[in-house]
């Protein structure tokens, strides 16, 4: 009942919010039966966040895929990924040409090009502006969040996304409960319920907290980059100040990605 | 006051008691429409226990039957004003009487499309999220916002409009047009916001390009103002069979005219897009080549839209040929037009815009038979709202059930003589 009952996220006073973080606790528990540590981390005062991803650099190995699974709780039965990584032929930038599910001995191949896509985390989210019932908005510090205990489950986001970014919980999410990773955010990797929508959320667990996100750490190839844009000696102003030429996927559309492509040129 | 309220409940109490009576062919239709009914409810336990799992869904199809059957509806319900317009603005008398079945069938058209709505949310525990002042209502960005709010509107007039209409001719009173009339004009326009917003809800998106159309709006009305009054053509033939209500063959004619230039101006929405996506060839056509023509080997819906197509052309010429005037052939020419406009702007309209995905990928959607069963009952539901409507409506409007006859022997009396009918 007080599930049922619970209020908006912006909603609660911190009172509500430390027993609503008892309570979810406590469900953790008994479900995997370990305590989790979870928190309503808030965004950090003069931090904006952007990502940029050299597509010179990356191989193709997916191992951001595997190792963002694993960080923030998906379900594995059946399998909710927030990165695809596109397998494009040479000389083509079009998303219709891509190969999703490649499978080689070895990568990278001869001809091709990877590229990763997860949330775009755009200034101008579409998903945000069709949400009926404000369960997922855009945070101060640029990352779009989720309310899992308010979303409805209508799936307009999912329509509205032009990335194919947003995933849907369509049964129980299944995680072995070995692999629960105990290190949680409220608005990032509890685990989630079935019926509600879900996305990468650059890993606020670790980002609000003065970490990098998981896909960025576990990159072979130093092909990912993360940091504050609002900080000019931060490694993406550096990137963003002295490269040539970057792409923001479907800039076309007005929705002003805050994920970069880029290339060593 | 008192024998106000008293009167008016027993005017529903009434109502409700002859809702179970009828003849044998009532009952026989009443209890095969329970019947799919309960088999959907029970679907819809199965889903509600185990997620949208159970249906054909998927991340990259993540709308499929029942959003599409919801955008028909919501088409047939909208329809409701085109038996109103020639009545009350073009004085026409023939359809006068028969509003009311226009309008009833709307009240059930939209309750079916909060039934699709309804079962297709991941989290109906949540519903109460979407109500305004309750719970964070996203308006008016979100188009789904509106659509709720226009939905709910229009139930709220046409049941209104309906319910007084009826009340007033149970106690033999003329209407007080105050009370109805300023109602039927907003009906009018809350009719073409129905659709239209239900369009935009598409239009909105920019990163569906096959949706993201200026066209849908004007397609949607076109289809919408073809579809409902074709039904609407055959449930007046219904009723006319199965009760004594006098309804005349020049009243469906009316509506033959009317059905007739909106399928024209439909065909004719539908060359303007097809000419748009195939003649420039351009990268957002995938889309309507994976409808049309099928793409890189997938062409789930191709025969599906080519018969939703050749329906509708048929359906038209019969329209522009004077055969059509014989009810045999214009019976015929609905079904045709139904069913084509169904495909058509349901599963024809949303499922492309999903497939190939935004990232290129193909993967197709079918209906698992959970989610058909699901639909079915909607339907079933629907139709047994309409069927109790109209057995509750015929015998007011004949002064059957009226206030007149109320309590004694009476009551009964009715009911009999109207198994004999």
């Amino acid at each position: 009942m007080d599930e049922f009952l619970q209020k908006y996220y912006k909603e609660m006073t911190p009172e509500d919010m430390r027993k609503v973080i008892e309570r979810i606790s406590k469900q953790v528990e008994q479900q995997y039966g370990q305590r989790p540590h979870l928190r309503d981390l808030k965004p950090m005062h003069g931090v904006e966040f952007v990502y940029a991803l050299n597509l010179t650099r990356c191989i193709g190995c997916r191992k951001c895929v595997h190792a963002c699974v694993q960080e923030n709780n998906q379900s594995r039965s059946p399998e909710i990924q927030y990165i695809r990584v596109l397998r494009m032929p040479h000389g083509s930038f079009d998303v219709e040409k891509s190969e999703h599910n490649y499978n080689p001995e070895k990568v990278p191949e001869k001809g091709f090009f990877y590229m990763p896509v997860q949330c775009q985390q755009c200034r101008n989210p579409p998903c945000v502006k069709v949400c009926p019932v404000h369960a997922t908005w855009q945070d101060a510090d640029g990352i779009t969040v989720i309310d899992y205990d308010w979303c409805i489950g209508c799936r307009y986001c999912m329509a509205a996304c032009p990335y194919g970014a947003r995933h849907f919980n369509f049964t129980k999410p299944g995680i072995p409960k070995e692999r629960l990773n105990l290190e949680m955010a409220y608005l990032g990797n509890r685990p989630r319920k079935k019926g509600v929508t879900e996305k990468c959320h650059f890993c606020i667990q670790r980002t609000r907290d003065g970490r990098y996100p998981a896909c960025v750490e576990v990159c072979p190839a130093g092909a990912r980059k993360f940091g504050n844009i609002l900080d000019p000696e931060s490694e993406v102003s550096k990137i963003l100040s002295t490269k040539r030429v970057f792409i923001q996927l479907k800039d076309e559309l007005g929705t002003e990605p805050r994920f970069y492509y880029y290339f060593d040129v | 006051m008192t024998t106000a309220i008293r009167n008016y409940l027993v005017f529903l109490w009434r109502c409700a008691k002859i809702a179970f009576v009828g003849d044998w062919r009532y009952y026989a239709w009443m209890g095969f429409l329970s019947i799919i009914f309960l088999f959907g409810l029970n679907a819809y336990c199965k889903q509600f226990v185990n997620g949208l799992i159970v249906t054909g869904m998927s991340d990259e199809v993540s709308w499929g039957v029942y959003i599409s059957n919801f955008t028909f509806l919501v088409g047939v319900a909208a329809a409701a004003v085109m038996l109103v317009i020639p009545v009350y603005i073009y004085r026409n008398e023939e359809l006068h009487d028969l509003v009311i079945f226009g309008e009833l069938l709307a009240v059930a058209a939209i309750i079916m499309c909060l039934l699709f709505v309804t079962v297709d949310l991941g989290r109906p525990d949540r519903f109460w999220h979407l109500i305004p002042g309750i719970g964070q209502f996203n308006f008016p960005a979100s188009m789904l916002s509106w659509d709720v709010l226009v939905l709910n509107g229009y139930l709220l007039l046409n049941v209104h409009i309906c319910g007084y209409l009826l009340y007033s001719r149970y106690h033999n009173r003329k209407p007080s047009k105050w009370f109805y009339i300023p109602f039927v004009f907003v009906a009018i326009a809350w009719a073409v916001s129905i659709h239209t917003v239900t369009a935009f809800l598409y239009v909105g998106l920019g990163g569906r390009p096959f949706w993201n159309s200026s066209i849908v709006g004007p397609r949607f009305l076109a289809s919408a103002f073809t579809a409902g009054p074709s039904l609407i053509i055959l449930a007046l033939q219904v009723i006319r069979k199965v009760t004594l209500y006098r309804i005349s063959d020049k009243a469906l004619l009316t509506l033959r005219s009317i059905v007739q230039v909106s399928m024209i101006i439909n065909v004719f929405l539908l060359l303007n897009e097809l000419f748009k996506e195939f003649y420039t060839h351009s990268a957002h056509a995938a889309s309507a080549r994976y409808l049309f023509l099928g793409l890189h080997g997938h062409h789930a819906l191709v025969p599906w839209i080519w018969t939703a197509i050749a329906f509708n052309l048929v359906a038209m010429v019969l329209l522009v040929l004077p055969l059509s005037r014989s009810l045999k052939w214009l019976n015929l020419t609905c079904v045709l037009s139904i069913i084509g406009i169904w495909i058509e702007k349901g599963m024809g309209m949303v499922i492309p815009g999903f497939t190939p995905t935004t990232l290129g990928e193909m993967i197709e959607y079918q209906p698992s038979t959970n989610e058909t069963l699901v639909c079915l009952g909607i339907w079933a539901f629907g139709l047994l709202c309409y069927t109790i409507f109209l057995r509750m409506a015929v015998p007011i409007l004949q002064g059957r059930l009226a206030f007149a006859n109320e309590g004694g022997r009476q009551g009964p009396a009715v009911a009999l003589a109207d198994s004999h009918t």
